[in-house]
This record gives C-alpha cells, structure tokens and sequence, in this order.
C-alpha cells in the first residue's frame, strides 16, 4: 500500500519548475505529420480544395480537408473494423497522438502518472448525422451500439486515454475554437499541481459534412470564395471574407523540464504559460475593442514570468473573419503596448483553414518550431493588409526572429466568448 | 444447421465486425481475452448473428457467452428451438 500511495500522491511542480514539449504530431490539410506541416507553413502552402460530390444547395462548396498523404496515412493506421467504432474525430486524434508518443521517445510511465487532455470543438457529429439517415432509412435497429461513444465530446480523449493506457485522468475541455488551446493549459495545470508527470494533450476535428457547412454559411463566417479556395483563407487581407474550415489534429506531449532531461528527451521548448477570459459580450461575436483576448494574452505572459518585450512572435489566431481579425489585433496591441512594434505575427491559418477545436494545439506547434528555427512562418493569401490591423505581420517568406533568448505566444478564440492564450519559452 | 456451420458463420461475421482473421475464431477462444472484442463490439456481434442465423440472443444470455463455443452451443440450441 505504501508503495502505491506514494505513487499517487500529488507531486507538484516546484517553484521555477519548468514544463516542456517532448513530443509532437500532427495530421492536417498541408501533411501526414508534423515536420511536413512545418515545411508546408514555411512554404505557405495551401490546405483548401474543392469537395465533390457536394449538394448543388450548400452554399460553400470548399474546405481544407486532410492532405492526400494525411488521408492515406489514416487509413493505413486505422484499419476498417476500427474505423466501425471510432469516429473521424477520434481517428485523427489517434493518428497524431501515436506520432507524439512515438516522437517523445514512448516514455515508460507509471499509467498512474500519465494523463489526457485532448479535445475537439464539436465531437462526432458526422456519426450522430451519419446514424440518423441509417435510423430514417433502415430502422431503429440498425443504429450501431457503437453510436455513443463515437459521437461523444470526450470521444477523442477517451479513444487517446484507451490506447495509451492513461489512468491518471482524461480531461476534456470544450470552448469551441479554443478547445485546443485550453486543453494545453488544463495539462499544464495537471502537471503543476501534481496529479500527473505526463500529460497527452492536443485538439482534434473532423467535420467536413453538408450540414456543419451548411451551418457555419448560414452564420455568415465563412469565405464563400467557391472559384478559387486556395485564395479564400487571407487573414488580415482586405478582400477577406470569411474562415475556411479544415480538418484535422494536433497532439503534445508534456511533461517537467527535469524529468525530460533525466530521460535524455529532446526538448521542443517551454509551455511556459496560459491565460483564459470569457467576453460576456456576444454569443459568436468578439468583443470589438478586444479587450478579453488582451487579458488573456496578458494574463498568459504574467503566468509565464514573462514581460511584453519578451515576446518575438506571436501566433495570432486570425481565422479570415472581417471583424475577428481586426479584434485580434487590438487586443495584441492592447495587451503589449509598444513591445507589438517588435513581434512578428503569423497567420497560419491562410494554409492550414480553420481546424476549430484542433487550432490551437496545431497552432502551438507551429508557435514552438517557430522559436526552434527561429524563423516565423509567412501567412498566405496576404497581399493587401488591412489598414485598421496596425501590427507586423510575416507576408510573402518566413521571417528571421531575433537573437537570445526568445519567447512567443499563440491565440485562440472560440464561439461562446472563449479566450485563451498560450506563452511558450526556447528550450 | 451443424457446429462447423455455425462456426464459419460467426467466423466471418468476427471477421467482418472486428478484422479478426477467420482462422483464429476458435472454439476455445474467449470473445473479450483472446480475440480482444470490447463490450460494445460484443453486441454488433451478437445483432450480427441474430441475423444472420435467425435466433434472438436476449442481453441476459449474451454476458454469458463467454468464448466462441459458448455462443456455437447457444445458436444451436436456439436454432432448434425456433
């Protein structure tokens, strides 16, 4: 007994105690992993493409689905009676979290120890859509026992915390779009307070189907550039017209500085921080002057010790919307005052589309390879600035970051008013 | 319908639902130990069969069907029932 409460007893951080990504993957519209997606970022690559066989009615008829090389690696991982009982959300999570694990080095670890935050924004919709035709055409009866755990929001937690064997909790933080991004700050606070040594964390989603579609144009958020995709998603471009969605995943692995340089890990860099506020101001809409979003980014470097004059790039998350963009970049200048002047901002949303609830675990990998190669990725599609967008921001080539020490931030943004902020630190 | 019957039936519907070769759906496998079915696997399974050998598998009988010969004994048991 005492051997096995001493295992599970809290063990927090200590003070100064650093929390580090060793592991990474990613499976996304611009590659089967994560260095091709950094590659495709560098590249400004484009994600978007038309979908066929799509209803003559739905009025955008585009999406940045998975790669062909994305799609052929799922479907090689996940074999076909696999893919009876799990959702597309819960495949993708799988696919990018066996990456991550493979790429910290498959830590051995006390099960006990090793826990789960891993998300998406919407669950397994396309099931729930998916067995209502087969319940309207076939019966009640033929309505899979499998329905539930697939359509879930914890799904693709609980499919990750399944095949990992994570016992010491799976946690599953819903806020829309910024899912991804709070499900990193939820791990962050699980290893500071002790109650896991390793955490899985990430944000996945899948939900490229008529009706999602149909939804989001109904609300008038997305480009409805239907002649030409791979031009639709222009953050903080003039002619911007709205987000492009995608799909996809994004997984890290955590865990404490020490224990990663004990074990000889390769060290990614430093989740230094996070900071979360609600708008209270409008259901889907961001407060105009931005103000939340500048107390979250805020509130996230405070979390990290880090001061605005720190920070060399920020991974915005600027979707493509008219009004979101223009917020965003308020809340940042609001937030850093006249250290903005000197951080450069990527919008790499203009590759990769909107992965909703896996933007923001996609988004701090691109934020933590950007302080690895000191380089911040060009954001595509931008060719006319808005002039109200009074910041820096990496156009046509990858853009140099400075010298020391560096540190960066990375936004996301969700339906319901969600902000939240993540600060990372070079290893 | 005899036991080698209704073992390739239920071989090919393991087969089918969970990617099990048919060859390994042996008499005395366990469904949840050695072939690795989970428990909701288990009731597609059982719906399967329902089907395809016209029995009615009731949920107070299925926890009970252990391993492959367990269900073999039940459906010709049922079989011949119905």
């Amino acid at each position: 007994m005492a051997a096995a409460d001493s295992r599970t007893a809290p063990r927090p951080a200590g003070a100064g105690e650093e929390i580090v990504v060793t592991g990474i993957g990613a499976l996304t519209p611009i590659g089967s992993d994560a260095p091709s997606m950094w590659q495709g970022l560098l590249a400004a690559a484009n994600g978007a493409r038309s979908l066929p066989d799509w209803p003559d009615d739905v009025p955008v008829k585009f999406a940045a689905q998975l790669s062909d090389e994305a799609e052929a690696k799922l479907n090689a991982e996940i074999p076909p009676h696999q893919r009876r009982k799990l959702d597309r959300v819960q495949q993708v999570a799988l696919v990018a979290a066996r990456e991550a694990w493979a790429d910290a080095g498959t830590p051995e670890i006390d099960p006990e120890r090793l826990g789960v935050c891993v998300t998406s924004g919407i669950g397994g919709l396309t099931t729930i859509l998916t067995q209502h035709d087969t319940m309207r055409e076939r019966g009640a009866a033929r309505v899979s026992p499998h329905t539930v755990p697939m359509l879930m929001p914890n799904g693709p937690g609980a499919a990750v915390g399944l095949e990992l064997k994570a016992r010491a909790g799976v946690h599953v933080p819903v806020s829309a779009c910024a899912s991804g991004s709070e499900a990193l700050a939820f791990a962050l606070d699980m290893i500071r307070a002790g109650r896991a040594d390793v955490v899985v964390a990430g944000g996945a989603e899948a939900v490229i189907h008529p009706l999602p579609i149909a939804a989001f144009a109904s609300m008038r958020a997305l480009s409805t550039r239907n002649d030409e995709p791979s031009a639709a998603s222009r953050p903080y471009d003039k002619a911007r017209d709205g987000f492009v969605m995608g799909e996809g995943a994004g997984i890290l692995v955590l865990e404490r500085e020490s224990d990663a340089r004990a074990r000889g890990a390769k060290i990614y860099g430093v989740l230094a921080g996070a900071g979360m506020t609600s708008d209270a101001h409008d259901v889907v809409a961001p407060e105009p002057t931005g103000a939340g979003a500048a107390r979250a980014l805020a509130a996230a470097l405070r979390d990290a010790g880090l001061d605005p004059a720190d920070i060399a790039h920020i991974n915005a998350h600027a979707t493509s919307t008219p009004q979101g963009d223009v917020a965003e970049a308020l809340a940042m200048r609001r937030a850093l005052g006249s250290a903005m002047d000197a951080v450069v901002v990527s919008a790499t949303k203009g590759c990769t589309g909107h992965l909703l609830g896996a933007a923001g675990a996609v988004e701090a990998i691109a934020t933590l390879l950007a302080l690895r190669d000191r380089l911040a990725p060009p954001t595509r599609n931008l060719d006319d600035p808005d002039d109200a967008v009074d910041i820096d921001v990496a156009r046509l080539d990858p853009r140099p970051l400075r010298s020391g020490p560096l540190a960066a931030a990375s936004n996301s943004f969700g339906f319901g008013g969600h902000n939240v902020s993540l600060a990372f630190r070079s290893a | 319908m005899t036991q080698q019957d209704i073992l390739a039936g239920l071989a090919e519907i393991v087969n089918e639902i969970a990617g099990i070769e048919t060859s390994e759906v042996e008499l005395d496998k366990s469904f949840i130990d050695d072939l690795d079915l989970d428990s909701l696997t288990m009731v597609e399974v059982a719906t399967s069969a329902e089907d395809k050998f016209g029995v009615r598998i009731p949920d107070e009988n299925l926890k009970d069907l252990k391993t492959v010969r367990d269900a073999v004994d039940f459906i010709e048991k049922a079989g011949v029932a119905a």
